[in-house]
């Protein structure tokens, strides 16, 4: 940074709303608001916490130790962010178009299934051909899924929130009738699931680490994402038709194909989400599939601001508030809804925060001068 | 006895569910048609109905007292409410997004408190039964009818007439018509949006304590699949009136009651497919009752979720 800085002449030059610290100024607002606001949040879960007569300090150092404290818990967190990676682009991507999409966990169980379904037909089949088949299953199941929300949008002006929980619903009750009726194992008796994955058609870690290469996927996905939507025309004519629908109608934008195909490109990020569950993780399709991950992308992609870089780390944290779920029931006799609990209060808090933007001196360099 | 019925016990099941399984969703809508019409949508319905079914179920066994448990319910239910109401007076604060933080949140809550309240047994509301003049035990069972259910009646009935004839429905309705028309009046739409969400929420909250103390009957972390979050789309079916959404309530119910009462007669097949069709429906029913040029008839003016 110090490389490139301009030299300083005097103390106008710096005020200039031209200068880098004013470019500074302006990009920070979008990092120091969300930034106060978790903080804000994680102070009123500890107020909570010791109205239970719990120490705030205990809960903090056992999610440090639990989600960040040692390789093994690095490996544990990193796991969990794969998946949620995934399900916040689906919350993301819809997002710039003005959608609340909140039904990311359907396309996840669905991926999941497809993925489950189709590796049994690739019984003989090579993984470095069989896996990319599962994962195009798994990610066309999301994207029919979603896309599905961003289409009844569109045409008939259906409520996309409401419809996407409830296509999650369904989705669920799908996999239940699925994996417990034509695709379950036979061999498959306390927990209903679809045949084991053949061996070279498992996900596996990465090299010297015990993390699987849905890690990767998700960081690129995150990536894509961001390059779509900052650096070409379709994400900047996807913003213009999140800002205002009629504006992008006038200047002829193709507002229906944006929103179907940005729905159904977070869907498909969700579905390989439940692919990499079902071929890295779980080894069959099953119940598990619906573990909340898809619930946990939606307060991800706010806390991000549906920025696809920032949910990269936010990502990590709140997989390692997840990853020391186990540590914290055990160690300070709190239930698993605890983690809940904290996301609830940061969820609160980050929404709350929505009203200080545009309201600081500091982040707007045109009003510097006027005080 | 059991055995003459047939085919017929499918109805008559379908019947006592629709009656049993419709009171949670009559009592959301009409939080949600309170809320609705002031201007405001409250997603977060979903997490007031659950923690109210752990707050009605642990006060309940505390006390020993059913109602007492239900009267909690309504001041969970109205704080969720108030808090609602109140972040979304803030400007440029989302009401859909605030009701999904809260729906996470209340789950959240309720899962952390309710933990040591799924053992123990609380006592149950009380029922009428409106089945004395038939011999079939399937009719008696079905025309078991909570108490719950008749007060929801003559809630429905009682804000059908406020909104219609009383100075406060046409507050209500001013605001959630016209921002500025209320504003003109001397009305301070925030303040009143706050208190119809705190009212609506208490609904809910009832709404959440008959699932725990009457049908199912126990506290479980599984105790509402989305049944709050059903009625805020049947109340769009509804036309935000509180008449419709005692009927809405009651094909819900039904649809919700499928699943069971196929399976009470032997039908297996298709087990997991069957519980889906409320969701079915009530997705059926948005996209037929929804359009993308005109604006919904009876829709408030100001509701974000059909602007």
């Amino acid at each position: 940074m110090a490389m490139t800085t301009p030299p300083i002449t005097g103390a106008r030059d710096i005020l200039s709303p031209d200068g880098w610290l004013a470019a500074l100024a302006r990009r920070s607002e979008a990092v120091v608001i969300p930034f106060c606001a978790l903080l804000a949040g994680l102070a009123a879960f500890s107020l909570f916490l010791l109205m239970q007569g719990k120490s705030p300090a205990d809960f903090y150092s056992i999610v440090y130790m639990g989600g960040f404290g040692s390789s093994f818990s690095w490996q544990n967190t990193l796991s969990r962010t794969a998946p949620l990676l995934l399900a916040a682009l689906c919350v993301a991507l819809p997002a710039r178009l003005g959608l609340v999409v909140i039904g990311g966990e359907g396309a996840i169980v669905l991926g999941g299934v497809a993925c489950g379904a189709v590796a049994g037909l690739l019984i003989g089949v090579p993984g470095v051909l069989g896996i990319p088949l599962m994962a195009a299953a798994g990610a066309l199941a999301g994207a029919v899924w979603i896309g599905a929300v961003g289409a009844l949008r569109h045409y008939r002006g259906v409520n996309e929130t409401i419809a996407s929980l409830l296509l999650a619903y369904i989705a669920i009750a799908l996999m239940n009738h699925l994996v417990e009726g034509p695709l379950r194992d036979p061999a498959s008796l306390n927990k209903p699931s679809t045949a084991p994955l053949a061996e070279q058609l498992r996900v596996g870690d990465l090299p010297g680490w015990n993390v699987h290469w849905g890690l990767i996927a998700g960081i690129v996905a995150c990536i894509a994402a961001w390059v779509l939507i900052e650096r070409t025309t379709w994400g900047f004519a996807a913003r213009i038709a999140g800002g205002n629908v009629r504006a992008a109608q006038v200047q002829g934008l193709p507002v229906g194909r944006l929103i179907i195909g940005f729905t159904a490109l977070g869907g498909a990020f969700a579905g390989l989400a439940g692919v990499f569950e079902v071929a890295a993780v779980h080894g069959s399709a099953n119940a598990s599939l619906a573990g909340g991950y898809g619930y946990t992308g939606i307060l991800i992609a706010f806390l991000a601001r549906h920025n696809p870089l920032a949910i990269i780390p936010v990502a990590i944290l709140l997989a390692g508030f997840e990853a020391s779920s186990g540590l914290i029931q055990r160690r300070m006799d709190l239930p698993d809804a605890t983690v809940l609990v904290l996301q609830g209060f940061v969820f609160v808090a980050i929404l709350c925060s929505e009203t200080l933007y545009g309201r600081f001196r500091l982040f707007a360099p045109e009003r510097w001068r006027t005080a | 006895m059991e055995s003459d019925l047939g085919l017929w016990a499918i109805p008559i099941a379908m019947l006592g569910g629709a009656i049993r399984v419709s009171t949670p969703f009559l009592f959301v809508s009409l939080g949600e048609v309170l809320t609705e019409r002031s201007g405001r949508i409250n997603l977060g319905l979903e997490g007031t109905l659950v923690f109210g079914a752990m707050s009605g179920y642990a006060v309940a066994f505390l006390t020993g007292n059913a109602w007492a448990g239900v009267g909690a319910a309504a001041i969970c239910g109205a704080l969720f409410g108030l808090l609602h109401g109140l972040i979304c007076s803030l400007p440029r604060v989302n009401d859909i997004a605030v009701g999904i933080a809260l729906m996470l949140l209340g789950m959240g809550l309720a899962f952390f408190f309710g933990k040591p309240f799924i053992q123990p047994v609380a006592p149950d509301l009380p029922s009428i039964s409106f089945g004395w003049w038939s011999d079939l035990p399937q009719v008696r069972a079905a025309l078991q009818v909570n108490v719950l259910f008749l007060i929801g009646i003559v809630a429905a009935v009682a804000l059908w007439w406020m909104f219609r004839a009383t100075k406060v429905g046409l507050v209500i309705r001013v605001v959630g018509d016209s921002t500025d028309a209320a504003r003109a009046m001397g009305l301070s739409p925030p303040l009143i949006r706050t208190l119809a969400t705190a009212a609506g929420g208490a609904f809910a909250g009832v709404g959440g304590a008959y699932l725990s103390l009457f049908y199912p009957g126990s506290w479980n972390e599984g105790i509402s699949s989305g049944q709050g979050l059903m009625a805020v789309a049947l109340v769009i079916f509804a036309r935000w009136n509180p008449i419709y959404c005692f009927w809405a309530a009651i094909l819900f119910g039904a649809a919700g009651a499928l699943g069971p009462a196929l399976q009470s007669v032997g039908v297996s097949t298709g087990y997991y497919l069957f519980y889906a069709a409320p969701y079915v429906l009530t997705l059926g029913v948005l996209i037929a009752t929804s359009s993308p040029t005109r604006a919904m008839t009876g829709a408030p003016g100001e509701l974000s979720i059909t602007k």
